[in-house]
């Protein structure tokens, strides 16, 4: 293909990613996780196995947890978009990190962005779950390092912090 | 001291050289009450982790960089014809390919070069492209023409042995003289003993999977190379990378802040190091060469699959009278220097016996080169022999931690020198059966198709006692915070808290008064591979020696400003004291503000291990499970373990150590294997998808009973390493579970659920009864 040909198969996408609209021209097979990792540059959200079967690259569109290596860019325009770095309000920390750093639960920290992504919008609909659903929603997230105990503990951890917050009448924290 | 001996040119005269000074620190005492070392502080990186800024190798992102991708062959063994890379070169967006065409003849593993125009396992290097994307960078390696002849292969153990076997190398598949060792004369202690144990065992290759993949960033700024790597070793690569291009050291830099995993095959340099670091000289801008998924389970390092012969024999009373292992290991295609997988140790030095024979025998095979993968060699040898232990037990009618105490060694028998903590290993025999009510503990009754069994396994482990040299600096600020400096690692275990620690306690500063450096060459002094669970055992020591000079220099100054005997004054939480009284308390920042801007310095490094002790880590495990005897599901339930590491730095960090460990155990237990069609010689899951490692719900409750004793004679911290003890007995714990659960004894990992309804089935053909 030549460098006209290529360039002119790009095409324009406006992704919108934690309350910003970024324009970007990309390759119709660029998946979501390459042109969050390169076209903008925001490298929070982990590849590991670009195909679906471990959950690092795991994002929130339009609030469902989804893998990021299996969507394509151009299929992301208009869509609500919250990755990892969307997470902290600047630097106040959500309740799901601040009890990650408190009950270890991390060590590599490779797989913490996917895990904490797929835990919000879990806790987003389920504001009281039991450990078999905590469990449940995370067995597509691989941690290597084995910190699933304590993942575990951060997330109930994380369902009293949430609950705390909101009865002290601050707004939930959702998808921007 | 931190000495080195060395040899006078003319006499060949051994000489000791002083190198670093280190003062003669006083181990931390066992009881003493530490105010920072000891408590479960934190990870000092944790913000940047669970806000995804932590910048990992794949993370970086230099102006203009570009994006490689490596060819790899097809063939389990090829001969390279013909190559053809024009048309890639010509596609638009390339900016650089390497071949064997063009590509410098760099020496690489034991006996090949960079581009071999041989291809001896599937995904073997070829070529390697540099463009500006990771699509254009694939698109053009589908471009490279490459003819292959393809060889005769194996890529089974059994097979590579067979007399008529396809060679990997023209020497034949055995790669050196078999390791053999002798302790007394275990044929004649066979022969002495009323009950023998006679068993062969085979072990599954594993895959690390780490999920940061191996890569590396390479960029030059003139003749100067700049490596942003994922690596257990910055100093390994610089020196490695510099020796492979022709460099001067100091003209290499390697640096790695975050990683996302090692577990032992990101030792060494890898081929992709020097690939990059040429490609960005081509191509003139940074290249960025990071390892897909496939490739990272072909090519950089797997657990080598093992075939093990164990014999035991015992007297009646449970005395062993020998132990006797002829080992086999598949190396892969390529010998590395990464390799360190010692299957013969445990079966040398974890029971008492006077007659002891190893024999250890490594193959070539056309598979993927063999590499550490956390506690190598011992995760393969535990799973044998503590199920042998377990099957003597059994037919001596003998509780199995009865038989352990029973065989119980002060000593390590193979280096010939006390334990520097003789009675560890006993107090992790007292801590388990302990917590697990072993004395009074009653099997729960079986419900249905499941039965529920218990398992027990015990270890040691060579490595936890550090490995020197290593080295730290520390600079106390004006404003009375530290900079601790060191080119150490944190592969994801903790060391940058745990280290920060000893710092603080040392300094008497608080825990958020420290910044940590650590990872790059060319700002830091120099430390030894973050392996053999040696990172805390090693640093440590020297980081406290740093802060001592810190200390003394400080005291120095304070005592002519406050006219006060050094010997009186101590800090603490920021402060100097007089006599130990925090009423007279002065902040360490008003002494350092009267003389600024002069700041105080330390430099600290790392004395040799104790020459009269043997230094090691040991532990006990049990696992309770259930079996479904119709589904042959195993489930667990439990597991208990405990471990002399020595003092523990950091509670939680070490829990978590511990319970990741026990988890990577339970992956190679029970559904961790790289499958190889024999026929084919090709590897059927190098992916994340068919190759299973462990889910949250794969996990049971795993509890880590502290044996906390500060191991006074291993360094001055105390301290030794936990990373690999705890994976060590976790297999076999699980096998002998299973085998009190149904009675099959499975002596090949993993113990798959096939396996085991094959052991059921052959049960109740021989016994129609066992199953009810």
């Amino acid at each position: 293909m030549s460098a006209e040909a290529t360039i002119a198969s790009r095409i324009p996408v406006t992704l919108t990613i934690n309350g910003r609209d970024h324009a970007v021209l990309v390759e119709p097979r660029r998946t979501l996780l390459d042109a969050l990792r390169h076209d903008l540059t925001m490298t929070g959200t982990k590849k590991v196995c670009d195909m679906g079967n471990c959950g690092a690259c795991t994002i929130s569109v339009d609030g469902q947890a989804m893998y990021s290596c299996l969507l394509l860019a151009v299929d992301c325009d208009g869509r609500k978009i919250t990755t990892i770095e969307g997470v902290a309000d600047g630097n106040e920390l959500d309740p799901l990190q601040q009890a990650f750093i408190e009950h270890d639960a991390f060590q590599c920290g490779f797989c913490t962005p996917g895990q904490i992504m797929n835990l919000r919008v879990f806790l987003d609909r389920h504001h009281d779950p039991t450990d078999e659903q905590i469990e449940h929603a995370v067995t597509g997230n691989l941690c290597r390092c084995g910190a699933y105990p304590n993942i575990a503990k951060a997330a109930r951890r994380a369902v009293e912090l949430r609950a705390d917050r909101a009865s002290a009448g601050a707004p939930p924290s959702g998808d921007r | 001291m931190a000495t080195i001996q060395v040899s006078q040119q003319g006499t060949g005269d051994e000489t000791t050289v002083e190198v670093v000074e280190e003062d003669r620190l006083q181990s931390w005492p066992k009881d003493g009450s530490l105010a920072i070392v000891g408590k479960a502080h934190p990870r000092l990186e944790g913000n940047e982790k669970v806000t995804g800024r932590a910048r990992y190798t794949y993370d970086v992102r230099l102006p203009g960089q570009l994006y490689a991708r490596v060819l790899r062959s097809p063939h389990p063994h090829a001969r390279i014809e013909r190559i053809d890379t024009s048309a890639a070169e010509r596609l638009p967006g390339v900016y650089a390919v390497l071949s064997s065409a063009n590509a410098p003849d760099i020496a690489w593993y034991d006996e090949s070069v960079l581009f071999d125009t041989t291809v001896r396992m599937i995904g073997d290097e070829v070529a390697a492209v540099a463009a500006e994307s990771e699509e254009i960078a694939e698109d053009a390696l589908r471009l490279i023409e490459v003819t292959y002849t393809p060889l005769p292969f194996v890529t089974d153990l059994e097979a590579a042995l067979e007399p008529d076997a396809p060679k990997v190398w023209e020497g034949g598949n055995i790669t050196e003289e078999p390791k053999v060792y002798d302790r007394g004369d275990a044929d004649a202690g066979l022969k002495r003993a009323d009950v023998v144990i006679d068993e062969i065992f085979t072990t599954a290759s594993a895959l690390h999977n780490s999920l940061e993949p191996h890569g590396c960033t390479a960029t030059w700024e003139g003749e100067h190379l700049t490596l942003w790597d994922s690596t257990q070793s910055v100093f390994t690569i610089r020196q490695e990378v510099a020796a492979a291009l022709g460099l001067p050291e100091h003209r290499v830099r390697v640096i790695k802040e975050h990683m996302g995993g090692g577990f032992g095959a990101k030792q060494i340099a890898w081929k992709q190091d020097v690939l990059a670091a040429l490609l960005s000289r081509d191509a003139g801008r940074p290249v960025q060469l990071m390892l897909d998924r496939e490739a990272e389970n072909l090519a950089v390092g797997n657990r080598p699959s093992t075939r093990q012969r164990v014999r035991l024999g015992a007297k009646r009373d449970g005395t062993l009278t020998a132990i006797s292992a002829e080992l086999w290991q598949a190396r892969g295609a390529y010998l590395t220097g990464g390799e360190a997988s010692n299957v013969s140790g445990m079966y040398q030095t974890l029971y008492n016996c006077p007659n002891v024979h190893t024999e250890e025998t490594t193959l070539y095979t056309n598979t993927g080169p063999a590499v550490a993968f956390r506690a190598p060699g011992h995760v393969e040898s535990a799973f044998a022999l503590e199920q042998a232990m377990d099957q003597l037990a059994r037919a001596l009618k003998m509780d199995p931690v009865e038989l352990r105490r029973h065989n119980y060694a002060e000593v390590d028998q193979a280096d010939d020198k006390p334990y520097s903590l003789p009675e560890g290993l006993r107090l992790c025999y007292d801590r388990v059966t302990e917590a697990i009510g072993w004395k009074t503990y009653q099997r729960p009754e079986p419900t249905g198709p499941k039965r529920r069994g218990i398992g027990f396994a015990a270890h040691d482990w060579m490595g936890g006692s550090g490995h020197p040299p290593g080295y730290a600096w520390i600079e106390l600020n004006g404003d009375g915070s530290a900079d601790v400096v060191t080119g150490t690692q944190d592969i994801g275990t903790g060391t940058r808290t745990g280290l920060a620690q000893v710092a603080a306690e040392e300094l008497g500063l608080p825990l958020d008064r420290i910044a940590f450096h650590l990872g790059d060459t060319g700002t830091g002094p120099y430390a030894p591979v973050s392996s053999g669970s040696a990172t805390q055992a090693t640093i440590g020591p020297a980081i406290r020696s740093a802060a001592a000079e810190v200390k003394d220099q400080l005291f120095k100054v304070a005592s002519t400003i406050m006219e006060i005997p050094s010997d009186r004054l101590s800090t603490r939480d920021g402060h100097i004291l007089v006599d130990g009284d925090m009423a007279r308390a002065v902040p360490v920042a008003d002494i350092m503000e009267q003389i600024a801007p002069n700041t105080l310095h330390g430099r600290g490094a790392r004395g040799p291990n104790p020459s009269d002790k043997a230094v090691k880590t040991f532990g006990a495990q049990f696992i309770e499970l259930e079996v479904d005897i119709e589904t042959g599901e195993v489930v667990l339930q439990r597991v208990v373990t405990a471990h002399d590491i020595g003092r523990i730095v950091n509670p939680s960090i070490v829990d978590s150590q511990v319970i990741g460990g026990v988890t990577q155990g339970i992956g190679f237990a029970l559904t961790e294997d790289r499958v190889v069609d024999h026929r084919l010689g090709i590897v059927l899951n190098a992916n994340l998808e068919e190759y299973f490692v462990p889910t949250i719900a794969d996990v049971p409750p795993i509890e880590h009973i502290h044996v906390d004793v500060a191991d006074t004679e291993a360094n001055s911290t105390g301290a030794k390493g936990v990373g690999e003890p705890p994976l060590v007995p976790t297999a076999p714990a699980i096998a002998n579970a299973i085998f009190d659960a149904v009675g099959i004894r499975i002596r090949s990992s993993p113990l798959s659920r096939e396996r085991i309804l094959a052991g059921l089935a052959e049960a109740s053909e021989r016994q129609p009864e066992v199953s009810a």
